[in-house]
């Protein structure tokens, strides 16, 4: 009986490691997870639109349906990216996220105090790589350091009313993600 | 004999319990952090490289992008009450004020995330579109029949989700207290 019990209490703290394990390695084995939806519809380094979510039809779940929505799917293995989109009336938002959708950095168009939201997405190796009096003469640069070399760009512009949606989707198109010449 | 017959037990009780505890935790969206206001519950850190292992979890699951936190923070209700689910076929009223914030959604979404069909294709509101009271406050009706002033169909389903998103708020991982971030209120009129 105790033999049994002490098996039994070696199951549950076996149990208690694999639930942890599961837990964290779940996000790197995931097939349906935001990124690798949106790779078979996006090329790299592009700005691609992502269609409004409909009740048949939706690229991710929980999109919100008031927002025109556009994605550039990054790798900055060979060049840092040059970013920039015009801002629309009402709101638009840059947000990015890594490899595994972990979002981390957005910024919207009031932080960006401009007409268009222009920025520099680099890894920290590229940044470090910078010349010194490049990013002097650059300080009005916004330098986003990306934590991998492939993730998310999405922009999202706000259509405060349905009938707005199309301009929303519209002003997305000028959107541009592009490689750096080096 | 014993031995292998133990090991076998042991092996088998971890992997019950270790998968029905991931399969669980990630079913019923058990994450950490979540600040609860009224029926609303919002898990700021989810929008930032902070995000809980279990969020990721469920993240990289239902394949859902979270709001970043330099853009706004989701609040989600599945229920009036403890007791009451948000149920399709009955009558909620949505009601109040929301905190500070530049522009906010309201969207009603069935448990997966989906949008839900119905007859006028409205998914939900803006903070623009949104009639309001001469006190600023304003009511939404959510139901499953037309109803004058801002009415949110749900399609006669038997579960579903809102989901409110403020964009660019000050309401966020420094968010404590309900005292200065007022949701509306959910409350449940008429169920047949």
């Amino acid at each position: 009986m105790i033999r049994f019990l002490l098996w039994l209490l070696g199951g549950v703290l076996l149990g208690g490691v694999v639930h942890l394990a599961t837990v964290l390695l779940l996000p790197g084995m995931a097939t349906q997870d935001a990124y690798s939806r949106l790779a078979p519809l996006t090329p790299v380094n592009k700005v691609v639109p992502v269609p409004a979510p409909s009740p048949d039809k939706a690229t991710m779940p929980f999109m919100d349906p008031a927002f025109a929505m556009a994605v550039c799917r990054y790798d900055l293995t060979n060049a840092p990216l040059k970013f920039s989109v015009p801002i629309s009336q009402a709101y638009t938002s840059v947000s990015f996220y890594t490899r595994s959708d972990i979002a981390y950095y957005a910024i919207n168009d009031r932080a960006a105090g401009r007409r268009v939201i222009e920025l520099d997405l680099m890894t920290p190796d590229q940044h470090n790589d910078l010349p010194d009096n490049e990013e002097i003469t650059a300080a009005d640069r916004l330098i986003v350091e990306s934590p991998t070399n492939t993730g998310l760009i999405v922009i999202k512009a706000l259509a405060a009313e349905p009938g707005l949606l199309a301009s929303a989707q519209n002003l997305l198109t000028s959107a541009k993600c592009q490689p750096q010449p080096q | 004999m014993r031995l292998l017959l133990g090991t076998l037990f042991a092996f088998a009780t971890a992997a019950l319990i270790g998968l029905g505890a991931t399969w669980f935790t990630l079913k019923e969206g058990i994450a950490y952090g979540g600040i609860s206001i009224g029926a609303w519950t919002a898990w700021p850190k989810n929008g930032t490289p902070g995000i809980d292992p279990y969020a990721r979890a469920m993240v990289a699951r239902s394949g859902e992008l979270p709001v970043g936190s330099g853009d706004g923070i989701t609040f989600y209700a599945r229920a009036v009450d403890a007791a009451r689910p948000l149920d399709g076929r009955c009558d909620v009223a949505l009601s109040g004020t929301t905190p500070q914030a530049r522009f906010w959604t309201l969207t009603l979404y069935d448990p997966e995330g989906k949008l839900v069909a119905n007859s006028v294709q409205r998914h939900g509101f803006t903070s623009q579109e949104i009639i309001r009271n001469a006190s600023g406050t304003f009511e939404i009706m959510i139901g499953p029949r037309a109803r004058p002033g801002n009415w949110l169909p749900t399609g006669g389903v038997e579960r579903y989700v809102l989901a409110l998103r403020l964009y660019d708020t000050p309401v966020g991982l420094a968010t404590r207290s309900g005292r200065d971030t007022p949701m509306p209120s959910l409350s449940q009129k008429a169920c047949p």
